[in-house]
C-alpha cells in the first residue's frame, strides 16, 4: 500500500514493519507500517489519541517497541538508545516545545552540533587547537543557521523570553543542527495563528529542498497536511486507516468517518 | 572598630576577585599571568608584612583564608554537579572527607618512613583509572550491557587492581624505607623540597582517588531518580563518617586513631599551595562550562529528554560530571587537611554536608561567581566577623551563629530564591574568546534582567 516507487529507483530512508506498542493492557499502536523514501515529505495525520506521537517516540527511541522492527537506512534502530538514534541521523521536534529555557538561542542551537563537535573534555580543558578551530566553526556554523531561520537579530536572548513562533524556529534550526537525514516534526503548527502557519509552511517546504531532506511530521491541522505533504498516511486507534496523496485522503470514506463520525461519511458519500 | 575592619576585608576579599576575575579576562596571556602573580603577591604580602601590633591578615584571617580556599574547591564541585548539571547531591562532602584522610595518610606514612602509603594509593588510582578507562571504551562498543553487570565488572577491576597496587607498594617499601629515616631522623627523601612534592602528589592522587571512588559509587545510584539521588548521596556521607569513626578498628588504619581524630599531619599548605590549587579548580572548571562540553551539561539540567534528542548521551554525561565534581571536593579535602593538621570524624558528619549546599545556593545556582564569593563571604562572616562579634556577649554566644545563618538563607530564598547573583559571571568567568575571530558570545543585558525576574 505504500506509494509507487517513482521513474528512479529510491533508497528507503525509514522502513518500519509491524511496529506494535502496548502500554499494560493498552494497545497504543498495532501492526503499524510505513516505508519513507530519499526526499519525501510525509505526513502523519489521525485524531486525537490515535497513536500518532507513540509512533515518534518509538522511532526515536524514547519508547521500545514490543514488536516489530524500525530500519533506518537498512540498518534495525529497535531497541537503541534515543541518543543513538539521532547520532544516526533521525533528529525531531516536540509537541509541546522542548527547547534549553535559559540558555541563549545561540546556545540551543550549538548544543545540536556539540555531540558531534570533534572535541573532547581534555580539549576543552586545556582550551587546544582542535577545541578552538572545532568551536570556531560550529559557531559559525549555528550563526548561518540562525540566519538561515531570521533568528540571527535574537541569538543573543534567553529562549523563554521569545515569543512562540520564534520558539518553534529555534526548535526547527537546532534540530537540524543535529544534521539529519530525516527529520520529524511533532505538530510543528500546534498553537500558531494563521499568519505564523503560512510562515512555517514556506519554512518546512525551504528547509526540506536547502538541506536535501526527508521529512515525516504528524499534524493535526488539515490546512498545513494538504499544503506541505506528498504522501500521507492517516492512523486511527494505534492502525493505519488510510494511505495515499492529499487527493485520495480527502476522499477516503474511513477517513472522514474517524474525524466525523459515521453519518458525516455517509452524507458525504 | 573590629567589626569595622572585617567588613571591610569581606568587601576587600570580594573586589579582590572581581579584580584577578577581570584581569585574567585579558587577551594577553602575558597580562594574564602578571595578575595571577601579583594577585598572589597581594595577599602574601598582607599575610607576612607587619606595622607593630598591626597586621592586615593575621594568624587566625590566615586560618579563614585557608577554609575558605578549600570551602570553595568543594562549593565548585557541588555547583558543578547540582547547579549546571541538576543533580541534587548531598554526598560532596563525603568526597570531601575522603580526599582528605587519603591525602594525609600520604603525607603522614611518609614522614614516618612509610612510602606505602604513597605508593599503594599511587598504584592503586593509577591501575584502577587505567581498567576503568579500558572497560568504559570496551562498553561503549559493545551495547545493550546492563548497568549492575557493567557495575560489577568495573568494582571486580578495581579490586583486582588496588590488590595489585598493595602487593607492589609492599615490595617497593623495604627499598625506599632507609632513605625517608624516622620522624626524629629524618632521611634524605624527607627533605623539605620533597616533602613539599609528595604533598602536591597526596592532593592529586586524592582527587583522584575520590574521583574513582565517585564513579563507582554514581554508576547504579544514577539509575534512581532525581530525588532518589540525593537521598543516596546523603547515604554515601554517612558511609564514610562511619568509616571514618571506625577507621582504627574495622578498618585497621592505626594512623587514623577513628573518632579520636588523626594528629600529626604535616602542616604543609601554604598561601601559595591554596591560591595554586584553587587557582586549577576555577580555571578547568570555566574551561567546562564555556565550552561545548559544558553547554551539554547545561542541557541535561534543562531538559533530560530534549538532551537526549540532541544525541547526549545523558547518564554518562551525569556520571562524568560527578566524577569531576569530587575530583574538585578531594583536591579541596587534601589541602585542608594539610592546613589544619588535625582530622576529626565530626568535622565530615553529615549535618556539616549541608555547608557547601547552602553556600552553592547563597551565591547562585549556576553561578561560579556567586559560589567563589559565597564561600570567602561565608568563611568571613560566620567565622570571622559574627564569631568576634558573639563572643562579646558571652562564651556561649558564638553558638548563635548557627541559629542567625539560616535565618539569614531562609531571607534570602524569599527575597532572591535565584542567589544573591544569580546566574551572573564576572570577567574570565564569563566571556567566551575563540582566538581567530573574537566572536563574542554572551547573553545580553536585558536578556539577563529577564532572567532574574522569571528565576
Amino acid at each position: 500500500m505504500t506509494h509507487e516507487p517513482q521513474s528512479t529507483p529510491q533508497a528507503s530512508v525509514l522502513d518500519i514493519k509491524g511496529l506494535t506498542k502496548f502500554f499494560g493492557g493498552l494497545r497504543a499502536v498495532h501492526d503499524f507500517n510505513l516505508t519513507i523514501y530519499q526526499g519525501d515529505l510525509a505526513g502523519l495525520i489521525g485524531p486525537n489519541g490515535a497513536g500518532k506521537t507513540t509512533v515518534f517516540n518509538l522511532i526515536t527511541g524514547l519508547y521500545t517497541p514490543s514488536a516489530g522492527d524500525i530500519c533506518f537506512e537498512n540498518e534495525s534502530i529497535a531497541g537503541f538508545e534515543p541518543f543513538e538514534i539521532t547520532m544516526k541521523g533521525i533528529s525531531r521536534t516536540f509537541q509541546n516545545i522542548r527547547l534549553f529555557p535559559t540558555l541563549t538561542v545561540i546556545d540551543n542551537v550549538r548544543i545540536g552540533f556539540d555531540p558531534r563537535a570533534g572535541y573532547n573534555m581534555l580539549d576543552a580543558i586545556i582550551r587546544s587547537r582542535r577545541y578552538d578551530r572545532n568551536e570556531q566553526e560550529l559557531t559559525e556554523k549555528a550563526i548561518d543557521f540562525l540566519e538561515i531561520m531570521h533568528l540571527e537579530n535574537i541569538r543573543n536572548e534567553l529562549v523563554k523570553n521569545l515569543p512562540y513562533g520564534e520558539q518553534r524556529r529555534v526548535e526547527i534550526a537546532r534540530a537540524l543542527a543535529c544534521q539529519p537525514h530525516l527529520l520529524l516534526l511533532d505538530e510543528p503548527a500546534a498553537g500558531m495563528n494563521p499568519r505564523e502557519i503560512v510562515q512555517l509552511m514556506d519554512l518546512i517546504h525551504f528547509v526540506h529542498d536547502r538541506f536535501d531532506l526527508t521529512i515525516l511530521l504528524i499534524e493535526h491541522q488539515m490546512r498545513v497536511v494538504m499544503g506541505v505533504c506528498e504522501h500521507i498516511t492517516v492512523m486511527d486507534f494505534g492502525e493505519v486507516i488510510a494511505r495515499g496523496d492529499p487527493g485520495q485522503i480527502q476522499q477516503n470514506e474511513r477517513v472522514i468517518e474517524a474525524y466525523l463520525g459515521k453519518g458525516a461519511a455517509a452524507h458525504a458519500a | 572598630m573590629e567589626i569595622f575592619i572585617s567588613i571591610v576585608k569581606i568587601a576587600l576579599i570580594i573586589a579582590y576577585f572581581y579584580g584577578l576575575l577581570k584581569v585574567m579576562d585579558h587577551s594577553s596571556i602575558w597580562v594574564k599571568i602578571l595578575g595571577i602573580v601579583v594577585a598572589f603577591g597581594i595577599v602574601q604580602l598582607a599575610l607576612s608584612l607587619q606595622f607593630g601590633d598591626f597586621q592586615v591578615l593575621n594568624a587566625f584571617d590566615n586560618g579563614l583564608l585557608m577554609q575558605a580556599c578549600t570551602m570553595t574547591m568543594v562549593a565548585l564541585g557541588l555547583n558543578l554537579i547540582y547547579g549546571f548539571n541538576g543533580q541534587f547531591s548531598l554526598g560532596q562532602w563525603g568526597f570531601y572527607g575522603l580526599g582528605a584522610y587519603c591525602a594525609a595518610d600520604i603525607t603522614f606514612r611518609w614522614a614516618r618512613g612509610d612510602s606505602r602509603g604513597l605508593f599503594v594509593v599511587g598504584f592503586g588510582v593509577l591501575f584502577a583509572g587505567l581498567a576503568i578507562w579500558t572497560i568504559f571504551k570496551m562498553l561503549e562498543k559493545n551495547r545493550g550491557v546492563p548497568v549492575l553487570s557493567a557495575f560489577t565488572l568495573y568494582l571486580v577491576a578495581v579490586v583486582a587492581s588496588s590488590a595489585v597496587a598493595v602487593v607492589l607498594g609492599n615490595l617497593v617499601n623495604p627499598v625506599l624505607s632507609p632513605l625517608l629515616g624516622t620522624i626524629s631522623e629524618p632521611g634524605i627523601l624527607n627533605s623539605q623540597i620533597v616533602k613539599e612534592i609528595i604533598f602536591f602528589l597526596a592532593i592529586v592522587l586524592a582527587g583522584i582517588f575520590a574521583a574513582e571512588v565517585s564513579f563507582l559509587f554514581g554508576l547504579p545510584v544514577f539509575t534512581l531518580g532525581s530525588d532518589y539521588f540525593g537521598i543516596a548521596t546523603l547515604g554515601f556521607s554517612i558511609v564514610v563518617y562511619t568509616l571514618m569513626n571506625n577507621s582504627d578498628t574495622i578498618l585497621g588504619f592505626t594512623e587514623m586513631k577513628g573518632g579520636r581524630g588523626m594528629i600529626g599531619i604535616e602542616k604543609t599548605t601554604t598561601w601559595f599551595w591554596a591560591f595554586f590549587f584553587l587557582l586549577v579548580v576555577i580555571i578547568v572548571m570555566r574551561n567546562l562550562i564555556n565550552s561545548g562540553i559544558g553547554r551539554m551539561i547545561k542541557a541535561v539540567r534543562e531538559d533530560e529528554t530534549a538532551a537526549l534528542a540532541m544525541g547526549i548521551n545523558v547518564a554518562n554525561n551525569k556520571l562524568i560530571v560527578f566524577v569531576i565534581g569530587s575530583l574538585f571536593a578531594g583536591i579541596g579535602g587534601g589541602v585542608y587537611a594539610h592546613y589544619i593538621g588535625f582530622l576529626s570524624p565530626g568535622t565530615f558528619s553529615f549535618i556539616n554536608s549541608f555547608n557547601p549546599l547552602i553556600i552553592v545556593v547563597f551565591g547562585g545556582l549556576g553561578s561560579m561567581t556567586g559560589t567563589i564569593t559565597a564561600s570567602f563571604g561565608w568563611t568571613f562572616f560566620l567565622e570571622g566577623l559574627l564569631r568576634n562579634l558573639l563572643s562579646g556577649l558571652g562564651t556561649e554566644a558564638p553558638t548563635w551563629r548557627f541559629v542567625l545563618y539560616p535565618i539569614a538563607l531562609l531571607l534570602l530564598m524569599l527575597l532572591r530564591p535565584q542567589g544573591l547573583l544569580g546566574t551572573a559571571e564576572w570577567g574570565f568567568l564569563k566571556t567566551t574568546f575563540l582566538k581567530s575571530k573574537k566572536i563574542k558570545i554572551e547573553p545580553s543585558e536585558a536578556a539577563l534582567a529577564g532572567k532574574g525576574e522569571a528565576g
